[in-house]
């Protein structure tokens, strides 16, 4: 299966860990990666931000690099979640819906396409914390959520249960917004900060070694804070420890 | 009118640990109450969609149910009025009131007067206005606009209340155990509501079948307000209406449980005609409302049923109190409700957001709140009530993400990684990300280079 990967613009310079281990991920389960190299950012901080007019050439080069996969895949939430319901600044062509319904978060993929439960060469013998971002959860719908009353599922805890070791501890408040929110995350600062101190002392409070997510930017804003506070907590990629991370 | 500025308000109000920590506990302990209850009724989701369902068609057909409303009302006994903004609803209240030679008004606690400024106008003309519910009348007593809409002073404390009151109603000022400080204010309120020329309440619901208002409350101030002066005065929003006295059934199973996790207000009252030798008069108010449910994306707030779950869930709110959002409705609801009535002061509520859809989630009446957020923000940008730094930027990265060489080279031109982060999010200074929060470490080496590499073996 040819899988198209996109690697969002903060991932590619920030964390290229996640983008390896998503590449190393997928070839074990038999996919032929692609990585267009012309890629840059879905224009989910021009959309976010209420300037949709600004994210139409961004979002028109996005559709040029991804144009013609079956599965376009990336390692983050919120820009799924974007590219699926907010890639709305140019005319719909059948290009750009085409593209806008075949892109998958990683978990998504994972657990909906290729429908893959067992991961042998990973094992990770921690208590974590898993953070599902608000994109994943309330749009993507990875997860149940809290606030409705629904039957338990979570498509990224059935992949990481199957890892040997690890151990989920339950937080406070499991699915709170942890206060990233793209640029809100300095344009709202006091409250955005107060957010993330709140969250990452829940999972510490509760016992959590590890804050797992499939959303980078949530995870380095709660790096940020936990850092700051001197916690000790730690912070991976949901696609690290499916492919094999040890700590 | 000046943008409000909810980060410095929120800024003040989180340097205030004692009072943050209680706000965000308190509330989210609304929210979960709210959960509990909620989810003991199996069939809450379909209560939502009918709820949904019934507010959608009153308001698509909101002329014909307003005029049978009026009909029934008028041959109950009501006399009706018709406001078309806040100044026409404050005159005609002040002329019930004069007609009447009334000088003291007790009310029990209304949004929509608060929104109308009613309180301001009637005092400048001589009328004593009088909140009786408690939470109000503290934010009254504190010259404050209500921070929440089912609890006005939740972001206070009981020692703030104590300071309130010993120097309004003369209490001991170290006095602050909660139901001496109630008892206190009962006992100050209740000669004013027994001496009161005329009773004011709002309206939860009103029935065009009936013509009849139904109010929720839990004080019993309501009822004491509109029962003991014998003129009654209730000021609607044209977009209360319901059709049918047996939708009631679904609104009042969910306004309590969704608002405060209880079952039912403790007071659900029901008024329909003047009692004898008695006057009774409704007010309709327009205010904006008819522009609103002109507006293609927008008019889905008219919905709103004011049970404030939106603000208990909000994770913002929690963190900046009401207070912050400088309208008389706050969080999530108030971020699309108050830029219809003023785009420019209102430009920034649309941004004290992360959109993380909770608020849509608990809205008894589906309102999509988080997806009129971001439909919001392009209406904001488009008019150019952007601030200028933000509106700058976003021009620079859309420029710069929609060229992969302009990309590469700004992610290359970076003295460290670091800077890439406000860069690509926000050109912005550096020392906003750090003031709470170590900065990323920058790796040596871009994803895109890894695979390059990768590639070359």
């Amino acid at each position: 299966m040819k899988v198209a990967l996109f690697i969002p613009c903060f991932i590619n310079a920030f964390f290229p860990d996640v983008g390896i281990a998503t590449v190393e991920l997928l070839e074990r389960f038999g996919c032929e990666v692609v990585y267009p190299l012309d890629q840059t950012c879905c224009g989910q901080p021009m959309g976010n931000s209420g300037c949709e007019r600004d994210a139409k050439a961004t979002e028109d080069l996005f559709v040029r690099n991804f144009v013609g996969y079956d599965y376009i895949v990336a390692p983050s939430g919120s820009c799924v979640h974007h590219i699926r319901d907010h890639m709305t600044a140019g005319e719909q062509t059948p290009e750009l819906r085409a593209v806008r319904a075949n892109t998958y978060e990683l978990v998504e993929f994972l657990h909906d396409v290729l429908k893959v439960k067992d991961f042998p060469w990973a094992e990770f013998p921690h208590k974590v914390g898993l953070h599902n971002s608000c994109g994943t959860l309330r749009s993507l719908r990875t997860a149940k959520m809290s606030e409705i009353e629904e039957p338990f599922f979570s498509k990224p805890m059935a992949l990481l249960q199957n890892v040997k070791g690890i151990e989920f501890i339950k937080p406070d408040r499991p699915d709170e917004c942890c206060g990233f929110g793209g640029t809100f995350c300095v344009t709202e600062e006091p409250v955005s900060a107060q957010m993330g101190a709140d969250k990452v002392r829940d999972h510490k409070r509760n016992g959590a070694e590890y804050i797992v997510s499939a959303d980078s930017s949530c995870l380095m804003h709660q790096q940020g804070c936990a850092d700051r506070l001197e916690l000790g907590l730690k912070f991976i990629h949901i696609a690290q420890i499916l492919n094999g991370a040890r700590a | 009118m000046k943008r409000v500025d909810h980060v410095g308000y929120s800024k003040k109000f989180i340097a205030d640990e004692k009072h943050i920590q209680f706000h965000d506990k308190r509330l989210w302990a609304l929210r979960t109450d709210r959960d509990t209850e909620v989810h003991g009724i199996v069939e809450w989701e379909e209560l939502r969609s009918l709820a949904s369902g019934i507010k959608e068609h009153t308001l698509t057909h909101l002329a014909d149910y307003l005029a049978e409303f009026e009909r029934n009302a008028t041959s109950n006994g009501v006399v009706v009025h018709w406001a078309k903004d806040a100044e026409e609803h404050n005159r005609i209240v002040y002329d019930i009131l004069t007609n009447r030679k009334a000088k003291v008004l007790v009310k029990s606690k209304s949004m929509l007067t608060e929104e109308c400024e009613m309180r301001p106008y009637l005092e400048e003309r001589g009328i004593t206005v009088v909140e009786t519910d408690l939470g109000e009348q503290i934010q009254q007593l504190d010259d404050e606009m209500p921070a929440h809409i089912v609890v006005p002073s939740v972001h206070k404390l009981a020692t703030d209340v104590a300071k309130i009151f010993s120097r309004t109603i003369g209490t001991d000022p170290n006095e602050s155990r909660i139901p001496a400080l109630a008892e206190a204010q009962r006992q100050s309120t209740r000669p004013l509501i027994l001496n009161a020329d005329a009773g004011m309440t709002g309206c939860n619901f009103a029935v065009a079948e009936t013509g009849g208002v139904t109010v929720c409350t839990n004080e019993g101030n309501a009822d004491l307000s509109s029962n003991v002066p014998s003129l009654h005065i209730a000021s609607i929003g044209i977009e209360k209406l319901i059709p049918k006295l047996e939708h009631l059934g679904v609104f009042i199973r969910m306004l309590s449980r969704n608002a405060l996790g209880s079952p039912i207000t403790q007071y659900t009252s029901h008024f329909r005609g003047p009692r004898e030798g008695g006057e009774m008069h409704f007010v309709l108010v327009d205010n904006g409302r008819s522009e609103r449910l002109g507006m293609e994306d927008f008019w889905y707030s008219l919905k709103c049923i004011r049970c404030g779950a939106c603000m208990n869930t909000c994770p913002v709110y929690r963190r900046s109190s009401g207070l912050s959002y400088g309208g008389v409705y706050s969080g999530p609801i108030g971020a699309i409700i108050n830029p219809t009535f003023d785009l420019k002061k209102y430009s920034s509520l649309p941004f004290a957001s992360t959109m993380n859809g909770s608020c849509t989630n608990v809205c008894p009446v589906r309102i999509n709140i988080h997806e009129q957020i971001y439909k919001w923000r392009q209406i904001i940008a488009e008019k150019n009530e952007l601030p200028f730094v933000k509106k700058e930027a976003m021009k620079v990265a859309g420029v710069v993400l929609s060229s992969p060489t302009l990309f590469r080279a700004a992610i290359k031109s970076a003295d460290t990684a670091v800077a890439i982060l406000p860069r690509a999010v926000l050109y912005n200074p550096l020392n906003v990300w750090g003031k709470h929060r170590e900065v990323p470490e920058a790796p040596e080496q871009t994803f895109r280079d890894w695979y390059l590499e990768r590639n070359k073996k």
